[in-house]
């Protein structure tokens, strides 16, 4: 079964002033779907072809790399779409505002670590909140890869993602990832990274 | 003695249309300037205070290692461009493209390549390797050849910074423009 570029929430404008419309049609329509052409081309032909995307990530280091970056690239734009919304921003609720609170002190604590994990991530990359076991963790990924992925540095299941490659941002900050950072809480979906957690 | 930015040679619109004014002034005057910025802040203290960049790029690791190789890459990356130089080379760097690759065609289509396939942020580099023979090599992040023991002779800065503002997502025609704006009489005295 091909992979599909699945349908946004919301419309490209909806993210304004936060993330602007141009950056979010490229972003989709352009990036991400590249991604989905290139790991249907990667797969085409292959057992690969029978298997979910979550069960390429979790055995992608015996994979060709182009699953890989793909693979990384459909799985992560996917995930990044659904942690954003309009209403976005506040603070999460229940029991993920109680695990943040927990491991990392405070909200603002956290806020201030997973952006800075953003900012250190050199070149491409992501920045992650993650759940590992029992615990929460924020971690950064380079390129298209990922916590769910074999081969990752520090393992687990995403909860909150962010894009720190340039394409992410460029167009509105330019070299401001810091801005884009800051900008990024307006629109987080804490009701979806609320279920993730789950 | 602090790092400088160095002087460009040619007016921050002279390689338009190829590269814009604004994408000059982001990745010369915010980029560049913040490598400088961030390297001189970093080795107050360390080993590499006297350093000069080669060493630095030779021996060092982490964020002193990332900084100064962006530097020395953006350095001889914006260096490479002139308005008006000759577009293709002559003499013995002509030869040595023609020995190494069939003609220089048949270079700038594996350059390009090579540019347009590196995922990521990352640098291309025409090296030449010490038999001498040419060869070309892609980098990631902040990556230099001279690392391992080459001598870089030309660069695509392929970090989407370069070329977002003026071809967004087309890599590829990026890179068609760079060879409209390399000055071949500056790239060739370094072979």
């Amino acid at each position: 079964m091909a992979f599909e570029l699945p349908k946004l929430g919301y419309e490209y404008a909806a993210l304004e002033p936060h993330i602007d419309a141009r950056t979010m049609e490229i972003h989709y329509t352009k990036h991400h779907q590249a991604y989905i052409n290139n790991l249907n081309n990667a797969i085409a032909g292959t057992d690969m072809e029978n298997r979910t995307l979550a069960e390429l990530m979790t055995g992608v280091s015996k994979l060709p790399v182009a699953v890989r970056n793909n693979g990384g690239g459909h799985f992560n734009h996917t995930l990044f779409w659904t942690v954003m919304t309009p209403n976005g921003g506040g603070l999460p609720k229940g029991d993920l505002l109680d695990a943040i609170n927990r491991y990392f002190g405070s909200f603002d604590k956290f806020k201030e670590q997973f952006s800075n994990a953003g900012m250190t991530r050199f070149g491409s990359g992501w920045a992650w909140l993650i759940k590992a076991g029992d615990d929460l963790k924020i971690t950064s990924t380079p390129n298209q890869d990922n916590p769910l992925m074999d081969l990752a540095e520090t393992k687990g299941t995403p909860i909150l993602g962010v894009d720190v490659w340039e394409h992410a941002y460029y167009l509105k900050y330019q070299n401001r990832r810091n801005e884009y950072l800051a900008a990024f809480w307006n629109v987080v979906n804490w009701e979806e990274a609320g279920r993730r957690f789950k | 003695m602090p790092f400088e930015l160095p002087k460009l040679s040619y007016a921050p619109d002279a390689l338009q249309p190829y590269i814009s004014k604004q994408t000059i002034d982001f990745h010369y005057g915010k980029h560049h300037q913040a490598y400088v910025n961030n390297l001189n802040n970093l080795i107050p203290g360390t080993r590499f205070e006297q350093a000069t960049l080669d060493q630095i790029i030779k021996e060092a690791d982490g964020g002193i290692f990332n900084n100064g190789a962006q530097i020395w890459n953006h350095t001889f990356y914006f260096e490479s461009f002139s308005p008006a130089g000759p577009r293709e080379p002559s003499g013995q760097l002509a030869t040595a493209i023609a020995n190494s690759f069939g003609s220089f065609g048949n270079f700038k289509e594996q350059f390009t390549k090579s540019s347009v396939t590196l995922f990521g942020s990352g640098w291309a580099w025409l090296v030449r390797k010490p038999d001498g023979s040419l060869e070309i090599v892609q980098e990631p992040n902040a990556g230099n050849p001279l690392r391992n023991g080459m001598v870089p002779i030309l660069t695509c800065d392929v970090w989407e910074h370069a070329y977002y503002l003026d071809y967004q997502n087309r890599r590829p025609d990026y890179l068609q423009a760079f060879w409209n704006i390399l000055d071949w009489e500056i790239i060739s005295k370094r072979f």
